[in-house]
């Protein structure tokens, strides 16, 4: 008898017609445990998200959430899980407690451990004093930990997050963060959260899984996938107009394990000693009568993780040249 | 059953936050009721009429009395005497006056003899319902001047005078079961058709579906929300109508009854419809371009402002399924005709079929998933 997972998702398609949106997909989750699923705008996190969370059909393979198939057990599925979906969809005309009464109605929560469930859920997200006040009044970070609450009003035991902090401020988003930890340790909850940002997931995360164009491109701890990213510094340097074989004349170098260029004479190089290379590096530009605009040296960090194992940055403007178009639903994107 | 009320409870809770919206559904319906009801219901009045007298004889003068009590009385037209019969045609024809009435020369000596009379009537019939208001003003006028028994003018004066006083009250009777049933269809519209799919379209039912709720409580939530909303408005707009256009009929008790017995069936009737036609649809912008289209579709068909009886039998072939066409006719055997409820169930029955077929043909079109 295998060990029961938390969240166990077996070789899992989605198709779209003739693209393939999730492209054979396996992992699991264990039970309590924060599992980050890392990827740019169209990689198939959301399509993953609303597969497991039993929104829409599975092509093939399947996933199993509780030990419940998603598939032929929908609804006990949906008993166990809390999940916040990337729009802010409570009620702007409803109060913060009439949005989370009419969410512990539709999952049957009985009246008498509704009222004690919010009572203890307001001050979890710390909106108790706002209890009574139109969610329309609330700043941003504030409808986020409201969601969050209305997430898990019926207690659920695996809480899914589809990006919980975008498009919040700094401070709010810490503070999403911390909320977050918390209730994870008072309520036993296993977390999948999905986000762009790498600090989010590298300060969250037990394990993170990269998914790219569909695919599951790397999956551990983000410790583990910092180091299996080869050298373990990262060189940034912009050169004024570098000769066309720099690139591979860079190479070269000792220690250097990959080089990029990023177009206008930047260069992104990993190495497995960084003060060594950034020497040689400037001794090289001298000797070839190129100077170097900047410069900067780096510890390896979840970006470069990804940048390794997607070739390319997690930056919006990268994204947009790269990222596939998912077929949308009209209007469902923010 | 909880989770079904929490639908609605949601929908009510948003619906009486924004009165602005509901207000939005109750207004047009009024606005129409009182614009359509009294630029439709009046008579022609001040056209102007040229009247050429070639004659100049006794019988000319008659006709000339007759014209000038018609101005000083209904006021259908004003008679604007002119010496030239080609003057008066050319100010018909560039449209300063609407019609040249001719009394030819030699007319007084022609009745007298008893030798085919005439009097030549232009209308400028590029407008019909004008050239049709004067044809039969004048015909009326004729027909008194040839019974000379009678004092045409007495008897003009008490005839026309009965119809003065409700000229336009009665049209507006006669609008006000349609605009009740529109003022439900424009509730439905934006309440179960605007608002759901802006609520797919920002990922509120993202919401609904993750959680344990049943397809079919879901449906019939959605559906009981849409249909109490649009009760309230019906019976709102039932009792300022009626009251607006002089209608004292809701004060029985019978009535009272069976118009919220039709409201109700009207509500539900519309939000199924509305709620089928809405069942895949995604994009927000579909219903609102789909509004006027229903409307004009639905509404004008149904006999509430202009009766069947005068449609081509392709228009009646709509009207025969169109659930508005019950609606309109039970709120006017129940509020103009006062008939018993026997009168009304046949509208009823059908009200209620369509509503089973329509939430029958939805509930296995209705995804359960995004």
């Amino acid at each position: 008898m295998p060990e029961t997972y938390a969240i166990a998702v077996e070789h899992i398609v989605k198709k779209y017609g003739d693209f393939t949106a999730v492209d054979d997909i396996s992992f699991n989750v264990s039970d309590g445990e924060i599992f980050g699923l890392l990827g740019p705008n169209g990689a198939g996190k959301s399509t993953l998200i609303r597969m497991m969370t039993t929104l829409i059909p599975i092509t093939s393979g399947r996933a199993l959430i509780a030990g419940h198939d998603v598939a032929q057990e929908p609804d006990a599925a949906r008993r166990t899980i809390g999940v916040i979906p990337q729009a802010l969809t409570s009620d702007l005309d409803l109060t913060v407690e009439e949005n989370l009464n009419i969410y512990a109605k539709l999952y049957d929560v009985p009246a008498k451990e509704r009222k004690r469930s919010i009572d203890e859920l307001l001050g979890l997200v710390d909106l108790t004093k706002w209890r009574d006040a139109q969610t329309k009044t609330l700043s941003g970070g504030m409808r986020r930990r409201l969601e969050i609450a209305r997430g898990l009003v019926h207690h659920p035991k695996i809480f899914f997050l589809d990006e919980p902090t975008t498009g919040l401020d700094p401070v709010s988003r810490v503070a999403v963060w911390e909320m977050l930890g918390n209730i994870k340790n008072q309520r036993q909850l296993t977390i999948l959260i999905t986000t762009h940002y790498m600090d989010e997931a590298d300060r969250l995360c037990d394990r993170i899984a990269i998914v790219d164009h569909g695919k599951l491109v790397a999956l551990d701890a983000p410790m583990a996938l910092k180091a299996s990213v080869p050298g373990s510094n990262v060189i940034e340097a912009q050169f004024e107009n570098p000769p066309a074989d720099w690139e591979q004349r860079l190479h070269t170098m000792d220690d250097v394990t990959s080089v990029q260029h990023e177009g206008a004479g930047m260069y992104r190089i990993l190495t497995g000693n960084g003060s060594r290379t950034t020497t040689e590096l400037v001794e090289m530009a001298v000797e070839a009568g190129i100077a170097v605009k900047s410069l900067s040296v780096q510890n390896t960090t979840l970006d470069d993780v990804f940048v390794h194992y997607t070739g390319r940055q997690l930056r919006d403007e990268l994204q947009k040249a790269y990222a596939f178009t998912m077929p949308q639903r009209p209007g469902l994107q923010p | 059953m909880n989770r079904m009320m929490a639908i609605v409870e949601r929908e009510m809770r948003k619906f009486f936050r924004s009165p602005a919206l509901m207000l939005a559904s109750m207004i047009f319906p009024l606005v129409q009721l009182v614009i359509l009801g009294n630029a439709f219901g009046g008579k022609i009045r001040d056209a102007r009429l040229a009247v050429v007298d070639e004659d100049g004889g006794p019988q000319a003068l008659r006709i000339r009395e007759a014209f000038d009590s018609v101005r000083a009385n209904i006021r259908t037209f004003v008679p604007v005497y002119y010496d030239n019969e080609k003057k008066a045609m050319e100010d018909v024809r560039n449209g300063k006056l609407d019609g040249a009435v001719i009394i030819p020369p030699q007319f007084s000596r022609r009745v007298y003899e008893a030798n085919h009379p005439q009097v030549a009537v232009v209308v400028d019939n590029s407008d019909n319902f004008m050239s049709s208001a004067l044809e039969s003003e004048l015909t009326d006028l004729v027909t008194s001047l040839n019974q000379p028994t009678v004092e045409p003018r007495i008897l003009q004066q008490t005839a026309l005078q009965i119809v003065e006083l409700y000229p336009y009250i009665e049209y507006m009777k006669y609008l006000l079961p349609g605009s009740l049933a529109l003022a439900m269809f424009v509730s439905v519209m934006i309440g179960g058709g605007m608002l759901y799919i802006d609520d797919k379209a920002r990922g509120v039912h993202e919401g609904y579906l993750v959680t344990p709720i049943t397809k079919l409580e879901l449906v019939l939530g959605l559906n009981l929300a849409g249909a109490i909303k649009a009760v309230m408005t019906g019976v709102i707009i039932c009792v300022i109508g009626s009251l607006m256009a002089g209608v004292s009929t809701i004060f029985n008790p019978l009535t009272m009854l069976g118009l919220l017995v039709m409201i109700i069936l009207t509500s539900l009737g519309f939000n199924t419809m509305m709620f089928l036609l809405m069942v895949r649809i995604e994009d927000p912008l579909v219903p609102r371009a789909m509004f006027g289209i229903l409307n004009t579709l639905l509404f004008f068909p149904s006999g509430a402002i202009y009766p069947i009886q005068a449609f081509p039998p392709w228009l009646r072939a709509i009207a025969k399924v169109d659930p508005f066409t019950y609606a309109v006719d039970g709120f006017k055997c129940l509020l103009l005709k006062e008939t018993t409820l026997a009168a009304v169930w046949g509208d009823m029955l059908y009200l209620t079929i369509f509503a089973t077929v329509t939430l029958g043909i939805a509930i296995p079109l209705f995804k359960r998933t995004l």
